[in-house]
């Protein structure tokens, strides 16, 4: 059977085609794109109470994204969560003494760790532990604490 | 009364006996496949009559499915200030679902039905035991190529079909709706997760791939050699391959994404 080239060369295209589609996909669309290696340094925080925190929540200080969650895990000692998080390196003049909170994007949106600079001369680096935290905000705790409270107004 | 069950028991009896031959029909063609290998200029005339004359179909198709996907989103989600959130809406719904799915349905009509009706010609016209008279094994020659073209097309045309409706998407929400360009790429690339969706996806068409072009290859091996019969199983391909589609995405997505 004989193939004719431009056959050869349509059938060539069509699977360059399926991988510019399938790098396309990987680069654009997914986090595979975003993730640049192993680059930077991961500090640990331990929270109280997480609230939905979940592993890839972005971490950000003054409301610039500068890495994100890598790692929850809880500390059986502390009986606190442990949350790992990854920060480029390029940001790694924060003050050693910066405390990290957990906020909620909007109402209804993702939770996120929000960083706040210290004044401490000392810098994060790799290891480097948060000591001042601050938890979720959980929205049942909130009116439990309100309803407990008008109560005993009431009283 | 007698009748209509011996007819219920022949029936199922013949499900499972055609259940059967499809098996082992599989079986030989997987046998077949090394010497496929060898000589690969048949899988590239294959790939060619499967993969390349489909290639427009799907284009075309995933364009307008994004640019549905993008009207009909943002309708829902301007209700809730969610606009930024339309790329991962139209993203997750064609990497995860529309893609494989609605890519193997119209793979099953383009493809699937002109493989069987060329070898249920084939049969009908006895080029498969002229085939066998000259000790030339027609499952090789000819199943075998058809069955891993369609299996190496499928993920390439469901890629295709996902990322031209993608764009499709973009150019709806982007162009005409007026979203912001940065927030839908970049709430894509944090929501759409790699392993996760893009993977699964590419899983859940290979598996379709692998079923369309089984059904298909099958009914054409196992057509009533005559007009009739050649007609009734392009039409049992198109509906079963259908079926099955829909079926496996339903048992996937429940093995893939259930846990979510």
């Amino acid at each position: 059977m004989h193939i004719s080239r431009s056959i050869e060369i349509l059938v060539g295209f069509f699977v360059a085609m399926g991988f510019v589609a399938m790098f396309f996909l990987s680069m654009e669309v997914s986090n595979l794109g975003g993730l640049n290696g192993d680059e930077g340094y991961e500090v640990t925080a331990s929270f109280e109470n997480i609230g939905s925190l979940k592993v890839r929540a972005p971490v950000s200080i003054a409301g610039v994204k500068i890495g994100r969650v890598t790692a929850i895990n809880f500390d059986s000692e502390s009986f606190e969560a442990l949350v790992t998080m990854q920060i480029e390196s390029k940001y790694d003049q924060l003050p050693s003494d910066s405390s990290a909170s957990i906020l909620t994007a909007g109402l209804l949106g993702e939770q996120y760790i929000g960083l706040e600079a210290g004044g401490e001369d000392e810098l994060l680096q790799q290891g480097s532990m948060l000591e001042l935290t601050q938890s979720a905000l959980v929205l049942e705790q909130i009116i439990g604490q309100f309803l407990f409270s008008s109560d005993s107004e009431d009283e | 009364m007698v009748g209509y069950l011996q007819g219920l028991g022949a029936r199922s009896l013949g499900m499972f006996e055609r259940l059967g031959r499809g098996a082992v029909f599989f079986i030989n063609i997987l046998l077949c496949i090394p010497s496929v290998l060898v000589r690969p200029r048949l899988l590239v005339a294959q790939l060619h009559s499967v993969g390349v004359l489909s290639f427009s179909l799907i284009v075309v198709a995933g364009l307008f499915v994004g640019m549905v996907l993008a009207l009909q989103g943002f309708y829902t989600l301007s209700d809730f200030g969610a606009e930024g959130m339309l790329g991962v809406m139209v993203a997750a719904s064609l990497v995860r679902e529309l893609g494989p799915v609605v890519a193997a349905l119209l793979f099953a009509g383009r493809a699937g039905s002109a493989l069987t009706a060329e070898i249920g010609l084939m049969k009908a016209t006895e080029q498969l035991s002229g085939m066998e008279m000259m000790a030339v094994d027609p499952v090789a020659r000819i199943m075998a190529p058809r069955f891993l073209a369609g299996l190496l097309s499928m993920p390439i045309l469901a890629t295709l079909f996902s990322a031209v409706g993608i764009l499709g998407g973009y150019f709806i929400g982007v162009g005409l709706l007026g979203i912001d360009e940065g927030g839908y790429w970049s709430q894509m690339q944090a929501k759409i997760d790699f392993n996760q969706d893009i993977m699964n996806g590419l899983i859940k068409s290979i598996v379709f791939g692998w079923v369309v072009t089984w059904i298909a290859v099958f009914e054409g091996y196992d057509a009533i050699p005559t007009s009739e019969g050649v007609s009734r199983a392009t039409t049992r391909t198109v509906v079963h391959s259908a079926f099955a589609v829909l079926l496996l995405d339903f048992i996937l997505t429940a093995l893939m994404f259930g846990d979510i």
